[in-house]
Parts: structure tokens; sequence; C-alpha cells
């Protein structure tokens, strides 16, 4: 349960926080705004608190869900919002002159996005994606106030029922804590798989310990 | 008709007017290398020629179309101008080869393979075919230079624009860059922002010098450096070829 929220959150925040970085980079000023608007608002108040108003806010207009996808909108929208920000530092890293060089070409506007500025751009936020995930996977915890069965739910059950609490939640700490290593040993493959010379930090990293 | 004409092109940058009306014309293979001092809007002009940055007054025409007008469809027009910047901007990303093909993929459509074994014919007229896997970090700013070149000669265009495409690089990398253009001349149009004057001497059918947004001048290179009308010209080309020696 833990990793299908964590799958599904981190994927469809993925494809919200890529809409939303675009349309804040490059939309005009109505969409610009509402990206940051947005972005406010999911950045600015508890996750826990927007799980409350999905799962037990909204049946009150007659919008009811389960638990289960009550916690999957609700991780997946505020995990957008944090992407969104990710991936626009990264594409606003990208020198301008990129555009230019697509544009003089004869590109369009969205051919220079997708060809010249994304696949640069989505390198350089692999670092920062691999906090997001980690951090995701760990605040799914944050569910079993909406009665997720999740890790932590089933473990809180686990052990008030042997009444062996320090074993339990040091066994389930240790998954986590597995998870999340296996989960970014992952993204440093994928991230050294990718890897293009002269893109991303790895040469200031040689630098750092010069 | 000409092949490139450019009438009255005014410009400005908020209260400062950085071209006061400029006009000339290039035609079908000619060289033109415009020169004149730093500030005097000869990057302004290009980059209003390719309407990345559009004149406010003004109209620019190529093969009979007018650029200038709102209905032009710029990416299909900017498809006959290439451009090479002075500070390269190569595809970080993409290796040479596929700098050179990305244009002919994504805007001519043309097919991969064949996009690619175009590129590589591009890349050898620059003498970079064994660089064709190596990416623009793995490049000198020589090399860099001639991809840049190649990415633009690859979309067969009617003229290629080039902004100052030596200054950004160490003396002695220039030569492989002004050879490679030299190749082109009376091949493909070409207009020149430079401050080479050896090359504007021995390549160009016509110098353009420019100062304060206006065309001071303009005439063969023979005309320019012996016979030149204007005390202004005398006196820039006077001091250019003292500092830069006379070839």
């Amino acid at each position: 349960m833990t990793l299908l929220l964590t799958f599904v959150a981190i994927s469809v925040g993925f494809a919200i926080g890529l809409l939303l970085a675009l349309g804040r980079v490059y939309g005009n000023k109505i969409i610009s705004y509402s990206c940051i608007a947005y972005l406010e608002i999911f950045r600015g108040t508890p996750l826990l608190v927007q799980l409350f108003i999905i799962y037990y806010g909204l049946p009150a207009v007659g919008i009811i869900f389960t638990p289960i996808t009550a916690a999957l909108i609700g991780l997946s929208l505020n995990s957008g919002a944090y992407q969104a920000e990710y991936l626009r530092g990264s594409i606003q890293a990208i020198p301008a002159n990129q555009m230019i060089a697509g544009r003089t070409l004869g590109m369009t506007r969205f051919q220079s996005i997708r060809s010249i500025i994304l696949p640069q751009a989505l390198r350089i936020s692999i670092p920062a994606w691999s906090n997001e995930l980690i951090y995701l996977f760990k605040y799914t915890s944050i569910v079993v106030y909406i009665q997720v069965r999740d890790l932590t739910f089933q473990a809180k059950d686990i052990a008030t029922q042997s009444s062996r609490y320090l074993e339990t939640f040091l066994i389930v700490a240790l998954i986590y804590l597995l998870f999340t290593y296996i989960f970014s040993e992952i993204v440093d493959q994928v991230e050294k798989h990718v890897r293009i010379p002269g893109i991303g930090l790895s040469q200031t990293i040689v630098k750092r310990n010069a | 008709m000409h092949m490139l004409e450019v009438k009255d092109i005014h410009k400005s940058y908020g209260s400062y007017e950085v071209l006061k009306g400029v006009s000339f014309s290039v035609e079908k293979e000619e060289t033109k290398v415009i020169i004149g001092t730093s500030g005097t809007g000869k990057s302004t002009l290009l980059k209003c020629i390719n309407q990345l940055d559009p004149p406010d007054k003004g109209e620019v025409w190529l093969e009979g179309e007018e650029l200038t007008s709102p209905s032009a469809d710029l990416n299909r027009i900017r498809q006959k101008i290439g451009f090479v910047f002075q500070d390269f901007n190569l595809f970080n990303h993409l290796t040479a080869m596929q700098n050179v093909s990305i244009g002919l993929e994504k805007v001519k459509k043309m097919e991969k393979g064949k996009a690619r074994e175009k590129a590589i014919e591009e890349l050898k007229k620059v003498g970079l075919e064994k660089q064709a896997d190596q990416y623009p970090a793995q490049l000198s700013g020589g090399q860099k230079q001639r991809v840049g070149i190649a990415r633009a000669l690859a979309m067969d265009p009617a003229i290629i624009l080039f902004d100052e495409p030596t200054s950004a690089l160490d003396p002695e990398l220039i030569g492989d860059v002004l050879e490679v253009m030299k190749n082109l001349a009376g091949k493909v149009a070409m207009l020149i922002v430079t401050h080479e004057m050896g090359f504007a001497r021995n390549v160009a059918d016509e110098i353009i010098f420019m100062e304060g947004g206006h065309i001071i001048e303009c005439g063969s290179p023979d005309q320019m450096f012996n016979n030149a009308c204007k005390a202004r010209t005398r006196e820039f080309l006077g001091k250019i070829s003292t500092l830069y020696g006379k070839e």
C-alpha cells in the first residue's frame, strides 16, 4: 500500500508539476498566476489538513472518496506543487539562448521546449526529484489519519495487539530505511545512465573536493 | 528583386534608438560584411532580420516574402535564414551530429537515418566528422563554432547571418573558423558582422560600415580600404588596420 501510494503520487505529481512549471515559466499572465496560486495553496497548508479536507470535508458537498482514493488525490496534488518548484528551477537554469537557437532553426516554441529545454532541465532536476521521492515515501505514513491501511497503520495494529511497541516500530523504521536506500540507489543509477558531459552537477562535485 | 532586402529599419530599446533607419540588400550567394565599433547596432540588425527581435519600423523581405508582415509564417521562413552566434549556443544535451540533425528531424521532418547522414556530411564540410559523437562540453571553442556553422548549413538556408562568429575564440582557433567561412563564400549568401578585417578584405563582395545606428558607407573592399569617400570610414579603417595589421 505504501509503495502504491508513493508511485502513484510521484507519477501523477510529476505530471501536475511539469504542467505547473511550464505554465508558470512560459504561460501568459493568467496562466502563470493561476499556477502560482496553486503552488502557494498546496505548499502553504499542511498536507494533513489537505487530506482531512478531501476525506472528511468534501463529503459535506456530496463528494465522497474511499480512504485510498482520498490519499492518492491528496498526495498527488501536494507532491505536484513541490515537483513544480524543482522543475521550474531547472527550466530557468537553462540559458535563454538555448531557446533562441531552437527558434532560429525554425522550431516552434513548443518544439524548442520539448526537444531543447526539457531534456536538459529534467536531467538537472534529478537530484531534487530523488529528494521528493524519498520524502513522499516517508510522508505517506500520514495517511494513517484518514484510515488508509499502509505500513505504519498495520504496524500500529500489530504493536497494540502484541504490546511490543519498540520492536515493531524499529522494524518498521528499518523497512522504510531499506526502501529509501533502494530508491536513492536506483535514482543514482538512472542519473548516471542519462548523464551528459557538461550538464548537471558532476563537475561541481569534483571541484568541491579539490 | 533582391534576395534579402532590408528597408529603413528602426529599433529602440526604451528611449535609446539603436537603429535609425538602415537599408541595404543582399543578392544570391553574395558575401557582405558589416563592420563598425561595438554598440552601433550591428548585432541588433541581424536579430531584426530574422525577427528574433522584431524592428519597430521598416520592412525585411526574403525571396519575395515580407518577414515583418504580421501574417508571415516565421517558423517556415527562419529555416531559410541560418544564424551563427557569437557564443555558439549549441544544444548542450546533444552530440555534434545531433546538433546538426535536430533541425532536419524536428523542423524539416526528415527521416532520422537520412537526417543523420546529412548531418555527417555537413560535419565533414567543416572538418569535424571525427567529433560527431562528442558533446559540446567536449569540444574546443573553434570546434563548437564549426558545429554551429554545420547546424546552420544543414537546413540549406538561402542566407546565413553570422554574429561576430570569432570574437569568443582564442586567437589560434579563429583561423579554422574563418577558413570554413571562406570556403562557403560564393556557395551561399552570407551576412557577417565581424572585426576580422583581413577576412573582410579578402572574402567580402561588399563591406558595410555602420556607426551610431546608421550605415555610414558601403562599397567593395578595395574601395573601402583604399578610397573611402567618408573621412570617418578612413579614420575607422585606419585605426583598425593599425590594431590588427594590414592583412
